[in-house]
């Protein structure tokens, strides 16, 4: 496959681009197989642009005239035009872009590409694996044990190889547990409380059917992470009738009469397909010019946004909850086991765990919680907001688990090691990148494309120290709290740093942010300085003890 | 201490709003000036002092297994919510807030008994701090064009106005005093703000007696004066910040607004921002939906909007950007007003001095800012705030919105503040504690009056600016 086939015009002059808080430039704009250059005439050809056909959502042309305008909608929900001299240029132009912002074909991707301009230091691929968590988790405990049933992918085909389970089950029970559980996600450790030996598990729906069919290992699976005498939680993320629904399918819920010891908690969050409808709605109410009040706040009402979020939030809290201050088990799904339930586990561990507020903890969450676990990243992040194809897997799950983040750090500023930007950074990264991080639907599609071995991994580059260093919290203290968040509505707001980031210029806030980072900086050099000063004064103090003492 | 019967109720819970389960038990108290709860069943003994001057609402709810409840409402929007064991008790607190809450003299406010230990001097320091004729000198006045005049100095011109107003040179007694009689209360254009850079003036008044067709040659004269106080530009905007059918209406009752057609070189604008009826709603609503037990996100973002509240800040914001935008970028001379010209204006041309000019923005100029555009130039405090019993009518949120207007510039520009919100909430707690003298009485001449008449005078009058530097 040749990209230069699908390039009609490769280069035009005399464009004018229009972008966010910039003066409009006239320039020179370049079609690459993966990017789009756009080098301004003045300052000798600096390049004001380049944008990753990846990170396209829609385009839309409009002439005037003979002068061709693109509007460029990309997926980090930033808009550019693009003022196009002659007709025939300009169609030839958005049709090479519309040609390669839509292959189908992930091996054409960039990742595949992208050659690094820095040295690696770590490779990200290897960083966080299963592994590395379990044996920090055998120092504290030995209840459990890593699996490799699954290493070929032939178990769960969106497992990863390697999954942490019960000591007491083997792998043939797990075999068989597979075989009761939807896309065979069967139940496997997410999170263990060391605070009270609390464990969190997560997996599918039962496919318990109309027939109310019983799988004795996935029992004994999850009863052997219940305390003697003790009850677990297990979290459905469907309302009861949907659950109850699901078995003439052949999904269903886990039945009372054969899971005496748990009880049953229906937190509703919402399908992923609404939460793109909602995702859409939110972005044009965003970018609605009326400036009137009403309509931004009726608008905003109805996208139901802060509704979904406040509703996940509230699920994790539950989640921790059971944990924390029960000190029960508990087992999370919805029906498929790959978006709310990862939103809810993933969420439920930054509450409780400080060690997922460190920046490693944090990509090690992501890793773990998202990619391992099988979350559908390359169907989710196809399209973003501005999209105007038919939606078929699209959702902005990841985002919306982001923002949950987002909500607790600014109501718990001190807690967090990193800062707003970080969590924008990865949601660029999902949605369009020159990394492979991000890349297919689970570990088996990642290990048939080779991505460890062909491309990039976002944290080979984010945890190098000039990159790391934009991304820190100047005010974190580390701490060992469970932080409880506030899901009251007043409590939440609007991510402005998504959502109105290309509607409002940010250089006051950023003034605000340098001046933060500077008082505090300041402030260390004091406080050395105190140090410094107090030493010296107490060896002076000393001195002047034994000089007394010398005295006849 | 007459109103109060039972200076001391043992065994009263206080509800947390949020962990209903872990309500504090203690001890409340009744001094003249506040309630005083002690919490003793925590660790730590805890005090929460309520200030009799706060308190805008008392209501005995339905009685429950745990008690008699008593829902206090405050004026800063503190809500508590106790749980007395007995009945008597519960009536007497509540009968004795009552009276305390709603004083009937001016003696009785807090200022004329509150007594810090504090010189004779540093209370008159106080008094002294803020200069109004320093800022104006900041501007640069008096000048070839604009002169501060004490033509009022016995009310003769306005009996709201303070004694010294800034007019233009070119204005004589005459115009000055024909002027007068064709605007609302007296309340003829005086200079606000002037704009150094290119000589635009930000001026105030209240609405013309036009009526239908009345026309005053001195007062089409002082706007001609005003114009003129600027050569940079040909024309002057009037705006006028009610709704246009609510001005309209006023020309019914023989008032309304400047004609274009009879004023030289003027442009007139309507900026329709609410008058305080619909702002004492609007806060109502939205203190209602904070209220809410557990709403969800729609039933509290929908509660937001039909509050208004939001919508009605905007109006006041988007009208100091106006009047900003005419002189810094037009360099054009604005002259405001509503009906009275000291609600509405007070707020707007306020704004339009933080936006333009950054001592506003330190603590010294926002408490000049409060003293020239608020009490100097007569808004209601007395009546806006509810500081004694009086007509519910009158009471309206107008400063409260201006405060709020400050914090969400803030928002917006966190480094351009010497300030934080914490002295935006002290000072909004002043405006109806009473503690101070600053906001006490409607204007400059009912001050002097209640300054005169109470026997402490002005030795019991602390100025706020005293106490917060």
């Amino acid at each position: 496959m040749e990209f230069a086939e699908l390039i009609k015009t490769p280069r035009a002059d005399n464009v004018v681009l229009h972008r966010p808080f910039h003066p409009a430039v006239e320039g020179t704009l370049c079609l690459t197989g993966h990017h789009l250059i756009f080098s301004s005439r003045r300052r000798d050809n600096a390049e004001e642009l380049w944008l990753l056909h990846s990170n396209i959502d829609s385009i839309e042309k409009r002439f005037v005239g003979s002068l061709g305008t693109i509007v460029i909608k990309c997926k980090d929900l930033r808009i550019i035009q693009l003022d196009i001299p002659g007709m025939e240029e300009c169609l030839n132009i958005a049709s090479s872009i519309e040609a390669l912002s839509t292959l189908d074909s992930v091996t054409l991707m960039y990742p595949f590409f992208y050659r690094p301009m820095f040295e690696v230091l770590e490779d990200g691929w290897s960083s966080f694996l299963l592994e590395q968590e379990f044996e920090h988790l055998s120092s504290v405990t030995n209840e459990w044990r890593l699996s490799c049933v699954n290493k070929d992918f032939s178990v769960c085909p969106s497992y990863p190889p390697v999954v942490i389970v019960p000591k007491s089950i083997d792998d043939e029970a797990l075999r068989k547990v597979a075989l009761f559980r939807y896309g065979g996600r069967f139940p496997v450790l997410s999170y263990y409380h060391k605070k009270n030996g609390m464990a969190m598990l997560r997996s599918s729906q039962p496919l318990t059917g109309t027939n109310g069919r019983r799988c004795k290992e996935d029992e004994k699976l999850i009863n052997a992470t219940l305390r003697s005498g003790r009850r677990g939680f297990v979290i459905d993320t469907r309302p009861l009738n949907v659950a109850q629904q699901a078995r003439a399918k052949g999904g269903g819920f886990e039945q009372e009469v054969h899971y005496p010891q748990w009880r049953r908690i229906h937190k509703y969050i919402e399908r992923f397909h609404i939460l793109q409808e909602s995702f859409i709605k939110l972005v044009e109410a965003c970018n609605d010019q009326s400036h009137n009040m009403d309509r931004w706040l009726s608008k905003l009402e109805a996208s139901n946004w802060l509704t979904h979020i406040k509703e996940l939030l509230t699920a994790a809290c539950l989640a921790a909850q059971c944990i924390d201050r029960e000190g029960a088990s508990v087992l999370v799904h919805g029906s498929e086991g790959t978006d709310s339930t990862l939103q809810v586990t993933s969420l439920a561990q930054i509450i409780l765990d400080p060690r997922c507020r460190t920046i490693r903890g944090f990509e090690a969450l992501v890793v773990r919680e998202w990619l391992q676990a099988g979350h559908p990243f390359q169907q989710r992040c196809a399209q973003s907001a501005y999209s105007n194809s038919k939606q078929k897997w699209e959702a902005p799950v990841f985002l919306l688990f982001l923002e949950c983040v987002w909500q607790i750090h600014r109501q718990f500023p001190c807690s967090f090691e990193f800062n707003e930007h970080f969590l924008i950074l990865l949601f660029e990264h999902a949605y369009a990148s020159q990394f492979g991080t991000f890349l297919g639907n689970n570990e088996s599609e990642r290990a048939k494309l080779k991505l460890p071995q062909k491309t990039m991994s976002l944290w080979s580059w984010v945890n190098r120290p000039e990159e790391l260093s934009r991304f820190q919290n100047p005010i974190y203290e580390a701490n060992s709290l469970v932080i409880w968040p506030s899901v009251a509505p007043q409590s939440l707001q609007l991510w402005e740093g998504i959502f109105l980031r290309w509607n409002r210029p940010s250089r006051f806030l950023e003034e605000a942010e340098e001046e933060r980072i500077n008082i505090i900086k300041y402030n260390k050099e004091l406080q050395a300085k105190v140090n410094v000063l107090r030493r010296q004064l107490a060896e002076m103090e000393a001195d002047g003890e034994v000089q007394e003492g010398e005295e006849p | 201490m007459e109103h109060i019967s039972t200076p001391k109720v043992e065994n009263v819970k206080l509800l947390d709003r949020y962990a209903s389960r872990r309500a504090a038990s203690g001890t409340l108290y009744l001094t003249a000036t506040h309630l005083i709860y002690v919490d003793t069943s925590a660790e730590v003994r805890k005090e929460t002092w309520i200030l009799h001057h706060h308190i805008s609402s008392v209501e005995k709810l339905p009685l429950t297994t745990a008690g008699y409840p008593l829902l206090i409402h405050c004026k800063n929007f503190h809500v508590a919510h106790f749980v007395i064991g007995q009945e008597r008790d519960c009536h007497d607190v509540f009968t004795s807030l009552l009276k305390l809450s709603q004083p009937v003299k001016p003696e009785e406010l807090y200022a004329f008994s509150y007594n810090p230990k504090m010189s004779k001097e540093s209370r008159e320091m106080g008094w002294k701090l803020i200069d109004l004729k320093l800022d104006y000198q900041r501007m640069g006045i008096p000048n070839d064009c604009w002169e501060i005049t004490d033509i009022n100095k016995d009310y003769e011109v306005c009996s709201t106005y303070p004694p010294e107003i800034v007019v233009p040179r070119a204005a004589t007694r005459a115009v000055v005093m024909g002027s007068s009689r064709f605007r609302s209360r007296g309340r003829i254009p005086v200079l606000s703000y002037l704009y150094k850079e290119n000589n635009a003036a930000l001026c105030r008044c209240s609405q013309p007696l036009a009526g239908f067709s009345a026309r005053c040659l001195e007062d089409e004269q002082m706007l001609q004066a005003i114009r003129e106080a600027n050569p940079g530009c040909p024309f002057m905007y009037v705006v006028d910040t009610r709704p246009k059918l609510n001005a309209m209406a006023n020309r019914a009752a023989g008032k309304g607004y400047e004609n274009e057609d009879n004023y030289e070189n003027i442009r007139f604008k309507f900026i329709g921002i609410e008058n305080i009826h619909v702002m004492r709603s609007s806060l109502q609503k939205l203190l209602e939906v904070c209220e809410m037990k557990s709403p969800s996100m729609s039933d509290f973002l929908t509660g937001l909007e039909n509050s208004g509240w939001l919508r009605h800040i905007k109006a006041v914001m988007d009208a100091g950007v106006f009047l900003a935008k005419a002189v810094r970028e037009e360099r054009a001379s604005v002259l405001v007003h509503c009906s009275d010209g000291w609600d509405r204006t007070a707020q707007v041309c306020s704004l339009a001095s933080l936006l333009l000019d950054p001592f506003y923005r330190t603590f010294k100029g926002f408490m000049v800012l409060i003293e020239k555009e608020w009490i100097a130039m007569g808004h209601k405090f007395s009546h806006r705030c509810g500081h004694l019993d009086g007509d519910p009518k009158e009471v309206s949120p107008v400063f409260t919105q201006f405060v709020e207007c400050v914090w969400q510039l803030m928002q917006q520009f966190p480094c351009s503040f010497e300030f934080s919100e914490r002295f935006l909430l002290e000072i909004h707690d002043h405006v109806y504690s009473c503690q101070f003298g600053n906001f006490l009485g409607t204007c400059h001449r009912d001050r002097e009056e209640l300054s005169g008449s109470a026997k402490k005078g002005k030795e019991g009058d602390i100025s706020f600016s005293n106490n917060s530097c």
